[in-house]
């Protein structure tokens, strides 16, 4: 795989309302290299819902996305909390947000089973205290 | 549906996007929950939310809407306009609550589910 583009942010935790400025972004990336809609979409959606969970959950992190032709990795890490059990956390419908995050419209414990419908591959690392680690690949052939 | 059309059902004030508003959406959805948005919205051109904070556009944004309708009186803040004037989207709001305003939208044939050919599929 060749022509690399390389992107990296900074997601700032203490702010709710900048929070997806990096999925805008890559967004617009996307869209101005061509790729489809599909493509584009599957990718802008897996990773607003990474970032916002970064602000929510684990006051903030980074996120660093790899753009080859065939395919786009997403790599969000931050060194929050932590997912204590990630099966759990990836049933639909559970949620740890305290209702302050449910009055802004988040919280309805959709956002990592959404992550995985719209990545082709997810990998969620994890430890206590230390942090989280998501890896998402989204292909772009075989859709 | 003309974006146009939206206005005037439910006798709404454009905030930004005026130049718009003979795009074409074909379906609709209302809610206050993003994470609802997010999960279930497919190729639906237009939201309809009580709820205001940036995020609300972002959603949008991402689920590729074209228009968002504030119900109950509710207005965007000057951050939530200029991100919606960056991405060519059309913000209005109206007096109308969330189910009157839906049920206008709906009755005039504005569905909720999205059809095959209104848009970009996923999966
Ligand atoms: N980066 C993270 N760090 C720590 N905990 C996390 C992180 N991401 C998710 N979680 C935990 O997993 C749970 C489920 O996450 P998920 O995104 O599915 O739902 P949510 O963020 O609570 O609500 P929604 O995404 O629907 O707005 C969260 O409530 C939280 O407890
Ligand atoms: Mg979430």
């Amino acid at each position: 795989m060749n022509e690399v583009l390389k992107l990296h942010y900074d997601v700032d935790g203490e702010n709710f309302t900048s929070a997806g400025d990096a999925s805008v972004n890559v967004k617009k990336k996307l869209r101005q290299m061509g790729f489809s809609p599909d493509v584009i979409r599957r990718v802008s959606i897996a990773m607003y819902e990474g970032e916002i969970n970064m602000v929510i959950h684990a006051c903030g992190g980074e996120v660093d996305v790899f753009i080859y032709p065939e395919e786009i990795d997403i790599i969000l890490a931050d060194k929050g909390p932590g997912i204590a059990d990630v099966e759990l956390a990836m049933k639909e419908g559970y949620s740890t947000a305290p209702d302050n995050i449910r009055s802004l419209g988040f919280g309805a414990g959709m956002g990592l089973p959404n992550m995985k419908r719209y990545s082709d591959e997810m990998k969620i690392e994890s430890k206590v205290g230390a942090g989280t680690k998501i890896t998402m690949k989204v292909k772009v052939a075989g859709e | 549906m003309k974006i146009s059309e939206i206005q005037q059902l439910l006798n709404a004030d454009i905030i930004c996007g005026g130049d718009f508003l003979d795009r074409d959406v074909y379906s609709a959805c209302g809610s206050d929950m993003m994470s609802d948005v997010l999960a279930y919205v497919k190729d639906q051109g237009v939201l309809l939310t009580g709820l205001v904070n940036p995020q609300v556009v972002r959603t949008a944004e991402m689920m590729d809407m074209r228009c968002i309708v504030f119900v109950r009186n509710k207005l965007p803040n000057e951050e939530m306009v200029k991100l919606a004037e960056d991405n060519a989207m059309v913000l209005m709001a109206t007096s109308k609550r969330m189910y009157e305003a839906c049920g206008k939208l709906y009755c005039a044939g504005l569905v909720g589910k999205a059809t095959a050919k209104s848009g970009a599929g996923n999966e």
